[in-house]
């Protein structure tokens, strides 16, 4: 089981701040808790604002094909957006930013673990519901995951033809993002402030 | 003595790397290292190199330095967590050391030991974070040292003839504004890829040291270019090192391609590194043909 908590409002406005966005809720699986109250209240905050060209609310949308179908009727609305946020666990952001490619995705939740039965994921995407998602520093693609080493900072020194060192039927992940930073024309997120990862996840140690 | 003030004089900075034994007996690298690296700037001490464990890079600093050598004191990522790091680096200055080579490290799967929990708990660029914060007096957790803080010249590494170059530079503009004061780079085979590389990489205004392996034969360029991240070395090189077996097994053959890509690379940087991987006694002589 997992936990969704929404990011910062700071932080999730300094992502849209001025620009158009569609939204995506994922009300997903029974496995997952999610803050429905609060992000309704935070997306009607944004409506207000006009900025908002829609709102898509389904479940399920860390499965590709799943999300292929039900997405097709809002596609001239995240047309609209300059970027799409997205209130889900990991898995589903990077299902959104693989699927819309060259339109920034954005994270609105961190996703925490709770044990337990972990909600239906394909294969292909992986979250470690490591309580600090960097999936927005990233273009929808997890370091955590997509990285042998679960580097934060950007690639090692060790992939040779685009694979990993240690498995050569892995893609550097890094390579990955780097790639898809460029398609998006946002390799300037490169510059950010070096990033420490926070292992206490428990509340209490991590505020 | 740290070798960025040497950088900072406008010297061109030579070091050798050396790797620790897998025991406790020292004296033969130490030997090594005085007869043929005591007339180079600094000697880099790998940290448990490709995942096999070694003695340990601190240790064998310490040893040189009591030897009146200058030694890089090199540090991985994959073997400890944030406080072993810093602890270490702790120790490292107490100790006199000052230079220090920040590296992610290779996987465990990588060495002998491909079972152990790989850390991975910083990474190269937050490890230079780490030292900056060190030397400012206050440790990672926020926590003030006590008494002077140290101070490193921090070195890191780039790969610039990687086959994702660009990748490599932004890596390389985050290790600056980490705090990298230096770098050195993975093995050039190829000049012309590594003279384009400097052009982009001049604008981060920190020194670079071109790193530089010398051939020991046509299978070790093989096995390099199939296995070895980032180097590449070219088919009219390995025909050279095939032509006369002799002369290569001599490392005549090696010596002459490694001081000739160090000619071709001088001018666009501002130091050499040399990994001899067993070859120590050969760096005089390298050095010489390369006229340094």
């Amino acid at each position: 089981m997992l936990i969704t908590e929404l990011k910062s409002k700071e932080t999730i406005v300094s992502l849209v701040d001025g620009k158009k966005v569609f939204i995506i809720n994922c009300h997903g699986c029974k496995e997952v808790h999610f803050p429905e109250k609060e992000a309704a209240e935070f997306q009607k905050e944004l409506a207000d604002s006009g900025n908002v060209t829609g709102i898509m609310t389904k479940d399920y949308i860390c499965n590709p094909e799943n999300l292929k179908l039900r997405i097709q009727k809002y596609m001239d609305a995240i047309e609209a957006a300059d970027a799409v946020l997205v209130f889900s666990c990991g898995v589903g952001v990077q299902t959104i930013a693989e699927y819309l490619g060259d339109k920034p995705v954005y994270a609105a939740c961190d996703t925490y673990p709770l044990p337990g039965f972990q909600g239906v994921t394909p294969l292909e995407y992986d979250c470690k519901q490591c309580g600090e998602c960097y999936l927005n520093l990233t273009g929808g693609i997890c370091p955590i995951t997509a990285c042998s080493k679960s580097l934060v900072n950007g690639q090692c020194g060790g992939s040779k033809d685009g694979k990993c060192e240690v498995d050569s039927n892995m893609e550097c992940g890094w390579e990955r993002i780097y790639r898809r930073l460029a398609q998006l024309g946002r390799l300037d997120v490169l510059k950010c402030p070096t990033q420490v990862r926070n292992y206490a996840t428990d509340e209490e140690v991590s505020k | 003595m740290k070798i960025s003030e040497l950088f900072d004089r406008g010297e061109f900075v030579v070091t050798a790397e050396v790797g620790p034994p897998k025991g406790i007996h020292i004296e033969h690298v130490l030997e090594e290292a005085k007869t043929y690296l005591s007339g180079i700037t600094a000697v880099n001490v790998t940290d448990n190199q490709s995942s096999v464990m070694r003695l340990g890079s601190l240790a064998t600093c310490k040893a040189l330095k009591d030897e009146g050598l200058t030694p890089i004191f090199q540090l991985t990522c994959r073997d400890r967590n944030r406080i072993a790091l810093q602890s270490d680096l702790l120790s490292a200055a107490m100790l006199g050391i000052d230079n220090v080579l920040c590296l992610t490290g290779d996987h465990t799967k990588m060495g002998d030991h491909p079972q152990a929990k790989p850390v991975f708990d910083l990474d190269s660029v937050s490890l230079l974070h780490t030292i900056k914060q060190l030397e400012s007096g206050v440790d990672l957790g926020g926590n003030e040292l006590v008494g002077e803080p140290p101070k490193f010249a921090k070195g890191a590494v780039v790969s610039p003839c990687s086959d994702s170059v660009d990748a490599q530079l932004a890596k390389m503009e985050r290790k600056v504004a980490a705090g990298a004061d230096y770098f050195q780079t993975q093995a050039v085979f190829e000049p012309e890829k590594f003279i384009k590389f400097m052009e982009k990489a001049k604008q981060f205004g920190k020194p670079v040291q071109v790193g530089i392996i010398i051939p020991k034969s046509a299978g070790m360029a093989k096995f390099m270019n199939n296995n070895v991240a980032g180097v590449h070395v070219p088919d009219d090189m390995i025909e050279e090192l095939k032509a006369d077996k002799e002369k290569t097994k001599a490392g005549i053959t090696g010596v002459e391609i490694a001081a000739r890509i160090i000619k071709e690379c001088k001018p666009y940087c501002q130091g050499v590194h040399i990994m001899a991987l067993g070859w120590e006694s050969k760096v005089p002589a390298l050095l010489e043909q390369a006229g340094i």
